[in-house]
C-alpha cells in the first residue's frame, strides 16, 4: 500500500493525469488511514512495508543495513492525507490559474514530483530515505520557485531558495553521519540501521554515548537536524528564502507554504520527538527559535505591500508556533497546527492566487473594493483569514490556543522561559489578527485604486478555482473539530490517535489540568485576535491616516520592517560579498597562478618536443635509413644476378650440380 | 643376345645429357620443353632398368620401378599440358616464343 503511495506516475501532457494521480494517492491514503483505524489495539497501528535492501555495510565488529522501507502509522497517515489531499485541491485549482503557459506539462511534472518527494519524506522508515524526500523536495521547490526561469530575478529567488536550504541540509547531513558514527561505535557487533524503530531502541547507547566537547551526543544530533528544520521550514536564521519563494506560480506557493516543504521540519521533529525528548536543551533552543520567528515574522508581515509576502511572513510567523509546540514536547498541537495551518493557509494563497489571477499584479495598494468582483473569493478568503486570526471556535483558534496553552505550562529548563514565549506567543497572534485585517480591508473593502482599464476586467475566478477554495474553507472552519479543548469534555481527536507515535506529552496532562485557568488563556487569547482585528479595522478603515503617521513618527523602524531587519543585507555582507570576493581571488588566482603554471606546463613540454624531435630525425631515423640503405645496396649488388633468363639460372643449377658433384667425389 | 645394366644407364645418361644440353642452348620455348621431356624419360628409364636388373631374393621382379616409371609419363604428360598453355599465353602477349625475351621478371 505505502509502496502504491511512493510510485505515483509523474505528470504528462495533460493536467488530467497530474490531478487524477494525486486524487488517487489521496483515495489510497484515504485506504491506509482507515485500515489503521481498523486495528482495534492503537499500540499496534503501525504498517511497515519494505521494498527490498538498499545497503547492507559489513564490518568486522557489525553490521549496518539499510532498507527501503515505508512506514504507515497514525503520524504518518495524517501527514499523507494532508499533503495528498491539500496538494490534490491545489492540483485541481492549478489547472484553472495555469491554462494558457505553454509549460504546463513541466509544471504539473514538477508538481507531481514535488508531492512525491513529500510523500517519500513522510512515509520514510528511515532517515535516510527521508533525507532522500528531503532533498527532493527542496529540488523540486527550486524548480518551481524559479519556474519561470526567463525572469532573471524568479530564477534568482529560486537559485536562493536551494541555497539557503542546502544549508540546512548541510546541517541535516551532519547530524545524520553523527548519529550513524554514534550507534555504529556503541553498537557493540549488532546490526544497526538508521530506521525509526531501531533508532528508538538506540536511544540510550545514543545518551550514555562520550560526549562531545561536553555536550551530549544527543543533543548535538538534535540541534544539527534542527539545522536543517530551519532551512527547510524557514526559522531564524535560515527563513530569507521564503518570502522570496513567492516568485513562484502561486498554487505553488500555496503548496510550498501549506501541505509539503516547510512542514517537513515540523514533520521531522515529530517523528523524532524520542531523540529530541532525550535532548532537552535543544528542545529549548526549538521553542526559543520558533518564539522568536513568529514574533518576528509577524512584525514584518505588517508593512509588507504585496500580498503574497504578508502571506509568505505569515507562514513563517506560523511555522514559528509549531516550532514553539513541539519546543515545549507538545508533538500533537504541533501537528494539529500544522494540518488546520495547511488548510487556511492554502485557502489564503489559493484566494490570493484568485485575485492575482484577476487583478494581474502582486500589490496590496493598487487593490481593493473586489469584494464585489470577486464574491467567492472574497467569502472563502474570509474564512481562511478568520481561521488565521484564531476567532473562536474556527480551526486556527482551537490549534493555536492549544499551543498557547501547551507552552503556558511547559516546563522548560530555564524558569519562566514558558511564560515569556506565551507572551510573545499571544503579541504574535494579536499582530496575527491585524495583519490579516490589513491585507483583507486593503484587498476588499472599499473601492478599486487601480486604473479604470483595469477595474473593467476584474472577474470572478472559473469554478475550477473557485471549487477547491470552498472546499478549504470548508475545511478552514470546522477543521478545529479534530481537537476540541479540554475543558469541552469531549475527545481530542487528533492527539489521542497520534499517542501512539508521539507519546503522552505536552500540557493536557489531566492531573494538573486546570480547566479555569485554560479557559482564561482561551478568552484571553481570543480578546488578543479581536484586539488585533479591532486594531487593523481602526487603522485601515477609520483613521486611514494612522499608518502614515506611525510610520513617520518611528521611521527607524518601519525602515527596518520594510528592510527586513536588513537581514538579506547582513547575508549579503556578511556572507554573499566575501564568497563573492573568495570567487574573485580564486578566479584571479586561476588566471594567473593555474593558468601560468599550465602554460609553464606547455612551453616545457614543447622545448622537450622540439628536442625530442631533433633527435629523432638525426638519430633514430638515421639508424633506420642506414640500415634501409646498407639492405639497398646489398639488393643493388644482388639484382645483377636475376637476368630474368630462364638459361642462366640453369645454368648455375647444373654448375651447382655439377660443383656437389665434385665435392662428393673429393671427400 | 643380353644386355648388361650398364648399357641401359649409359643410354639414359646419354639422352639426359642431350636433354640438358637441349635445354640449355635452345632459344625455342618448344625446344626446351622438348628438352625436358628428354631429360624425364632419362629418369624414367633409368627406373626401369634398375627395376629389370636389381630382382628381389625370392626372384620376384621389383615392380616399383615400372610404376614409378608410369608416374613419371603421367606427369611429364601434366607438365607437357601445362607449359604448353603457359608458353601459349605468353606467345598471345609477346607474340614470341624466345626465352631469351621473357625476362619481364628481371631484378
Amino acid at each position: 500500500m505505502n509502496g502504491l503511495l511512493g510510485k505515483k506516475l509523474p505528470g504528462r501532457a495533460v493536467p488530467m493525469i497530474g490531478c487524477v494521480s494525486v486524487f488517487l494517492s489521496f483515495w489510497i491514503a484515504v485506504a491506509g488511514f482507515f485500515t489503521l483505524l481498523g486495528i482495534e489495539e492503537p499500540k499496534e497501528r503501525l504498517v511497515i512495508q519494505s521494498l527490498y535492501q538498499w545497503l547492507l555495510i559489513s564490518w568486522d565488529q557489525g553490521r549496518f543495513s539499510l532498507e527501503l522501507a515505508f512506514r504507515m502509522d497514525p503520524l504518518s497517515a495524517v501527514m499523507c492525507l494532508v499533503v495528498s489531499g491539500v496538494g490534490f485541491l491545489i492540483h485541481l485549482y492549478s489547472v484553472g490559474y495555469m491554462a494558457g503557459d505553454d509549460s504546463q506539462p513541466r509544471y504539473f511534472a514538477y508538481l507531481n514530483l514535488f508531492t512525491f518527494s513529500m510523500l517519500l519524506l513522510v512515509l520514510a522508515d528511515n532517515l535516510l530515505v527521508m533525507f532522500v524526500g528531503w532533498e527532493g523536495v527542496g529540488l523540486c521547490s527550486y524548480l518551481l520557485i524559479g519556474f519561470w526561469f526567463t525572469d532573471l530575478d524568479k530564477a534568482r529567488a529560486g537559485m536562493k531558495a536551494f541555497i539557503v536550504n542546502r544549508v540546512g541540509d548541510f546541517g541535516f547531513f551532519v547530524g545524520l553521519m553523527l548519529l550513524f558514527w554514534t550507534l555504529f561505535e556503541t553498537s557493540g557487533g549488532a546490526v544497526t540501521g538508521l530506521s525509526f524503530g531501531q533508532l528508538q531502541e538506540a536511544m540510550p547507547r545514543l545518551i550514555t554515548a562520550r560526549p562531545i566537547w561536553n555536550i551530549e551526543v544527543a543533543t548535538w544530533v538534535a540541534l544539527l537536524l534542527f539545522v536543517g528544520a530551519t532551512g527547510k521550514s524557514a526559522q531564524i536564521p535560515l527563513y530569507v528564502w521564503l518570502p522570496d519563494a513567492m516568485a513562484g506560480p502561486t498554487p505553488v506557493s500555496a503548496f510550498i507554504h501549506a501541505a509539503t516543504m516547510v512542514t517537513a521540519g515540523v514533520y521531522m521533529i515529530a517523528r523524532l520527538n524520542f531523540l529530541f525528548l532525550s535532548a532537552p536543551a535543544a528542545l529549548a533552543v526549538v521553542a526559543i527559535v520558533g518564539g522568536v520567528t513568529a514574533f518576528g515574522a509577524a512584525t514584518l508581515a505588517v508593512v509588507q505591500n504585496d500580498i503574497k509576502r504578508v502571506l509568505a511572513y505569515s507562514t513563517i510567523s506560523q511555522l514559528g508556533f509549531m516550532f514553539m509546540a513541539v519546543g515545549v514536547a507538545a508533538f500533537s498541537a504541533g501537528i494539529f497546527h500544522l494540518v488546520t495551518h495547511s488548510f487556511f493557509k492554502a485557502l489564503l494563497f489559493l484566494g490570493a492566487g484568485s485575485v492575482i489571477h484577476a487583478v494581474h499584479h502582486n500589490d496590496l495598494r493598487h487593490m481593493g473594493g473586489l469584494r464585489r468582483y470577486m464574491p467567492w473569493t472574497f467569502l472563502t478568503f474570509m474564512a481562511g483569514y478568520l481561521a488565521i486570526s484564531g476567532v473562536p471556535p474556527l480551526s486556527g483558534f482551537m490549534s493555536k490556543d492549544e499551543i498557547l496553552w501547551a507552552v503556558f505550562t511547559s516546563h522548560l529548563p530555564v524558569p519562566g522561559l514558558g511564560k515569556a514565549l506565551w507572551a510573545l506567543g499571544l503579541i504574535t497572534a494579536s499582530l496575527t489578527a491585524f495583519y490579516m485585517t490589513r491585507l483583507v480591508i486593503l484587498a476588499f473593502a472599499g473601492t478599486y485604486r487601480g486604473t479604470p482599464e483595469e477595474a473593467h476586467h476584474l472577474h470572478e475566478s472559473p469554478p475550477v478555482m473557485t471549487g477547491p477554495l470552498m472546499a478549504l474553507a470548508v475545511l478552514a472552519v470546522i477543521g478545529g473539530a479534530m481537537g476540541l479543548p479540554a475543558p469541552t469534555h469531549l475527545p481530542h481527536a487528533l492527539e489521542s490517535f497520534l499517542k501512539p507515535v508521539l507519546g503522552d506529552h505536552g500540557g493536557s496532562d489531566p492531573v494538573v489540568h486546570a480547566y479555569g485557568m485554560e479557559v482564561l488563556l482561551m478568552g484571553l487569547s481570543s480578546a488578543v485576535a479581536v484586539a488585533g482585528i479591532c486594531g487593523g479595522w481602526l487603522c485601515y478603515v477609520k483613521h486611514t491616516e494612522i499608518p502614515a503617521r506611525a510610520a513617520s513618527r518611528f521611521a527607524g523602524i518601519y525602515r527596518m520592517l520594510s528592510r527586513l531587519f536588513f537581514v538579506d543585507e547582513l547575508y549579503q555582507f556578511l556572507f554573499i560579498s566575501p564568497l563573492v570576493k573568495l570567487a574573485k581571488i580564486a578566479g584571479h588566482f586561476d588566471l594567473n597562478g593555474i593558468d601560468a603554471g599550465v602554460n609553464l606546463t606547455s612551453w616545457l613540454t614543447t622545448k622537450l618536443a622540439v628536442l625530442v624531435g631533433w633527435e629523432d630525425l638525426q638519430v633514430v631515423d638515421g639508424v633506420v635509413n642506414g640500415l634501409a640503405g646498407v639492405v639497398q645496396k646489398c639488393g643493388d649488388q644482388l639484382r645483377r644476378l636475376h637476368t630474368g633468363k630462364i638459361q642462366h639460372y640453369l645454368y648455375s643449377v647444373a654448375f651447382g650440380l655439377f660443383g656437389l658433384y665434385i665435392i662428393l667425389l673429393l671427400l | 643376345m643380353t644386355y648388361s645394366l650398364s648399357s641401359f644407364l649409359m643410354v639414359s645418361s646419354l639422352l639426359f645429357c642431350l636433354g640438358l644440353f637441349t635445354v640449355l642452348t635452345r632459344r625455342n620455348a618448344i625446344r626446351v620443353l622438348m628438352g625436358i621431356e628428354l631429360v624425364l624419360n632419362a629418369g624414367a628409364l633409368n627406373f626401369v632398368a634398375f627395376s629389370r636388373f636389381l630382382e628381389a631374393p625370392e626372384g620376384a621382379p621389383l615392380i616399383s620401378g615400372q610404376v614409378f616409371a608410369l608416374f613419371v609419363i603421367a606427369i611429364a604428360a601434366a607438365e607437357a599440358a601445362a607449359v604448353i598453355a603457359i608458353v601459349l599465353s605468353l606467345y598471345s602477349m609477346l607474340k614470341t616464343v624466345d626465352i631469351e625475351q621473357y625476362q619481364q621478371l628481371h631484378g
